[in-house]
């Protein structure tokens, strides 16, 4: 039996936060009601990226793009489209709510500049079948692997697609993988790091929900090509959906002979194993995860010895992110010659980006490298939400930097983003509009890293602190220009001193919000002025006696209370008293209160 | 006392490395399911399983953020306080949870209902403002949506997740 119908409901976690289970219920609910379940398959797929309309649902194969849909819309979806066939107009992704015009997918603009790797099956197949995967190309690249190459070649293989980490440092993959085959020992180990932690990305969370065997197929041609038996996923305990897939597709690959003992035939064996993390974002440091792995505190090692030499155990081990050994399994299927001619000369491939924040279109997103900032923000963001302006763009979360108007025409490369003063990092783009302060958003980075520093090397452990009490002071209006100096100092020293990753880059937002935006550093030290009015404690609150018509409503919403005045008379702030909560700001429908 | 089942999953869980000791975390986590918490009795005997001493065990065990070393109440709700949900307003959603619950960041309401702590990045930033409950994930959340929530889960028990 054929099925006419396909109806894709995207189950990545933000859809499923949003009654994306329910729709899926619904609509096999309403297809066995209204008399047409052989017409129609419902089907979980992984994250279509654009988060920001969801809970997404697609009907194939006229390719309907449903947005923002409700569990009660299942019903007329069946009956219209299965039943009668035609659309539902009303759910159809518009492009002006004016004009109401609907849009073909491919003219979507969030699709249009975007080429899907990583991601090329993420929305398409089934996560929890693994027939699907292995019908577009999957496992092809492991038995290719396996039956067509050496260990050797694989490195090979990889060195020519000219591959690099995508967890943020950008070291090549085949270097990493060489390494490891030639240090001394026989037993080795491949391990997946999958702690995804940065604040604002979660492109690593949507992918093993899309497409879990994509990364176990690479992670046992890892295995094959170092020679090792047994590998580890490290991932957070706070992806559930992604673990419950994970062990799935681990299920699945073993009952197909794709994992365990001699795999498809061949001598070579290799099993997966998941360890969760108990939550410590230092644990995304290499060195920490693997102590993480061994039972012990997270904390990082001096490195060298390098994990390829001394990794778990002691063991020469190949750690690489998800995003990476995704990769690696295109790259395997497709050969190096296709992929190496994705991107720039030093850069090669595709990235995936979070887009978080102050964006209009917020979702996940994966572009070819040397893809300008401006095309991701704006042409694929669809620009800044409600129509405000840009500020800047924050990559690669706390160690990363902020990039303002000026650079948004660079290409998006590990190099220029470092020099930019930031860093490719794991992917999360946070994007600051005007109403954002970048003096408070340093201090909120640093909080970050004050609480997740493990205080193992002191220039990380006090030199956050420091650096946080410092921003602290100038947006108290406390600050000094001296203060400021002292922080340019003290992340000077910390970047250059610090153990691991996480201190050596957890001033680089201060840092880099410092040098674009001294004036508006100086502006609260000098003029007590936080222009954005974000700093509660630089913001003054007063009545405009002009617009204010005495209705009363800012005195009874006021907790203190300090506001004063006659009934059908201007009111007056007793600044004195004011604890500025902003209730009485929020509360004037007449625009009266006004906030300097 | 440890259960006969949680010693036995502890057991399977060491048998899964090359070392006991790097079942510890799992070990933990096992050991406070079903008491909600780790108290030192409970990781005293979790170490002890594992052939490891109390000491190196609260080391590792103060050291992760989902070990609670201190009682916590029926539900558990971890609120993102990460930048991409502070960005879109996540403060407010932050505020209305502590004056409707009455208590502050690692708090727990006198009923013994819930306990409010901080995560660092929950990575459900495409539905920011982003909280957990019982390892289940809420996006989008907004005061009214927050209210509906609590509401549904009161009376709910422990470890009672609604159905995936």
């Amino acid at each position: 039996m054929a099925y006419k119908n396909f109806i894709l409901v995207c189950a990545g976690t933000g859809c499923e936060s949003s009654k994306a289970i329910e729709i899926y219920d619904s609509l096999i609910r309403e297809a066995e009601a209204q008399g047409v379940k052989n017409d129609v398959q419902v089907v979980k797929t992984g994250c279509f990226g654009f988060c920001e309309k969801g809970p997404i649902v697609k009907v194939m194969p006229s390719e309907s793009f449903y947005v923002e849909v409700k569990p009660e819309d299942a019903k007329e979806i069946i009956a219209e489209q299965v039943v009668k066939g035609r659309e539902v107009k009303r759910l159809l992704y518009k492009k002006d709510e004016k004009t109401a015009d609907t849009v073909k997918i491919e003219d979507i603009e969030f699709y249009q500049k975007q080429f899907r790797v990583v991601l090329r099956n993420c929305g398409v197949i089934n996560p929890e079948n693994i027939d699907e995967y292995i019908a577009r190309d999957g496992y092809s690249g492991l038995e290719r692997a396996l039956f067509k190459m050496k260990p050797a070649d694989v490195v090979s293989e990889l060195k020519a697609s000219g591959l690099r980490g995508r967890g943020g440092a950008g070291f090549p993959t085949w270097l990493k993988w060489d390494l490891t085959i030639k240090a001394p020992g026989e037993v080795k180990y491949v391990v997946c790091n999958a702690d995804e932690g940065d604040p604002g990305a979660y492109m690593n969370r949507s992918t093993i929900e899309g497409d879990p065997h994509s990364l176990i197929e690479a992670m046992t041609i890892c295995g094959y090509t170092i020679g090792a038996s047994t590998g580890y996923i490290y991932i957070r305990a706070e992806y559930p959906l992604a673990i419950e897939r994970l062990k799935i597709a681990i299920k699945q690959a073993k009952e197909y002979g794709l994992l365990g003992p001699k795999i498809l035939g061949s001598d070579f064996s290799f099993d997966l194993d998941i360890r969760l993390g108990a939550g410590a974002f230092v644990c995304g440091e290499e060195t920490a995860l693997l102590q993480s792995l061994e039972g012990k505190r997270g904390m990082p090692m001096p490195k060298p010895p390098f994990p390829a030499v001394q990794g778990l155990w002691k063991k020469p081990t190949v750690i690489n992110n998800v995003e990476t050994f995704v990769n690696v399994a295109v790259i395997m299927t497709k050969g190096a010659d296709w992929y190496s001619k994705i991107g720039t000369e030093k850069s090669k491939g595709t990235k995936t980006f979070a887009l978080t924040g102050k964006i209009a279109n917020s979702g996940l997103v994966e572009v070819p490298m040397g893809t300008k900032l401006r095309d991701i923000i704006f042409d694929i963001g669809g620009g800044i939400k409600g129509g405000r302006k840009f500020k800047g763009v924050q990559t690669g979360g706390p160690s990363g930097g902020i990039i303002t108007a000026e650079s948004l025409d660079e290409p998006i490369t590990y190099e220029s983003l470092t020099a930019l003063g930031s860093m490719m990092g794991s992917g999360g783009m946070i994007i600051m509009d005007e109403d954002d302060c970048v003096v408070d958003i340093a201090k909120f980075y640093m909080a970050f890293c004050v609480d997740e520093s493990c205080g193992k090397c002191a220039p990380c452990r006090i030199g956050t602190s420091q650096m946080h009490d410092l921003l602290e002071k100038i947006t108290t209006g406390n600050g000094t220009e001296d203060d400021l100096l002292k922080l340019e100092k003290i992340g000077k020293a910390m970047t250059k001193a610090s153990l691991c990753m996480l201190g050596g880059s957890a001033a680089n937002p201060t840092l880099s919000t410092i040098k674009h935006f001294r004036e508006e550093y100086l502006e609260h030290i000098r003029d007590h002025k936080c222009r954005s009015g974000k700093c509660k404690d630089l913001v003054v609150y007063s009545i405009d006696p002009v617009k204010c018509i005495g209705c009363g409503l800012c005195a009874r919403k006021c907790p203190v209370p300090c506001i004063a005045g006659e009934k059908k008379q201007a009111h007056v702030i007793d600044r004195s008293r004011c604890v500025k909560c902003g209730e009485c700001f929020k509360a004037c429908k007449f625009g009266a209160v006004v906030k300097n | 006392m440890l259960s006969r089942d949680e010693k036995e999953r502890i057991e399977a869980e060491a048998g899964r490395y090359p070392s006991r000791r790097a079942a510890l975390s799992e070990a933990l986590m096992i050991a406070q399911e079903a008491r909600g918490w780790l108290g030192d009795e409970a990781l005293a005997d979790a170490a002890r399983e594992l052939g490891i001493s109390s000491a190196s065990a609260e080391s590792v065990a103060t050291f992760y953020e989902l070990v609670y070393r201190l009682p916590v109440g029926e539900h558990v709700i971890q609120i993102c306080d990460s930048v991409s949900c502070w960005i879109r307003d996540g403060e407010s959603i932050l505020d209305h949870l502590r004056e409707r619950l009455g208590v502050e960041l690692g708090g727990t309401t006198a009923d013994g209902l819930f306990t409010l702590v901080p995560a660092g990045c929950l990575g459900l930033c495409e539905a920011a403002p982003a909280a957990m409950i019982d390892g289940e994930a809420y996006g989008g959340l907004t005061t009214e949506k927050l209210d509906a929530i609590l509401d549904g889960i009161r009376g709910r028990k422990r470890g009672d997740a609604a159905q995936r």
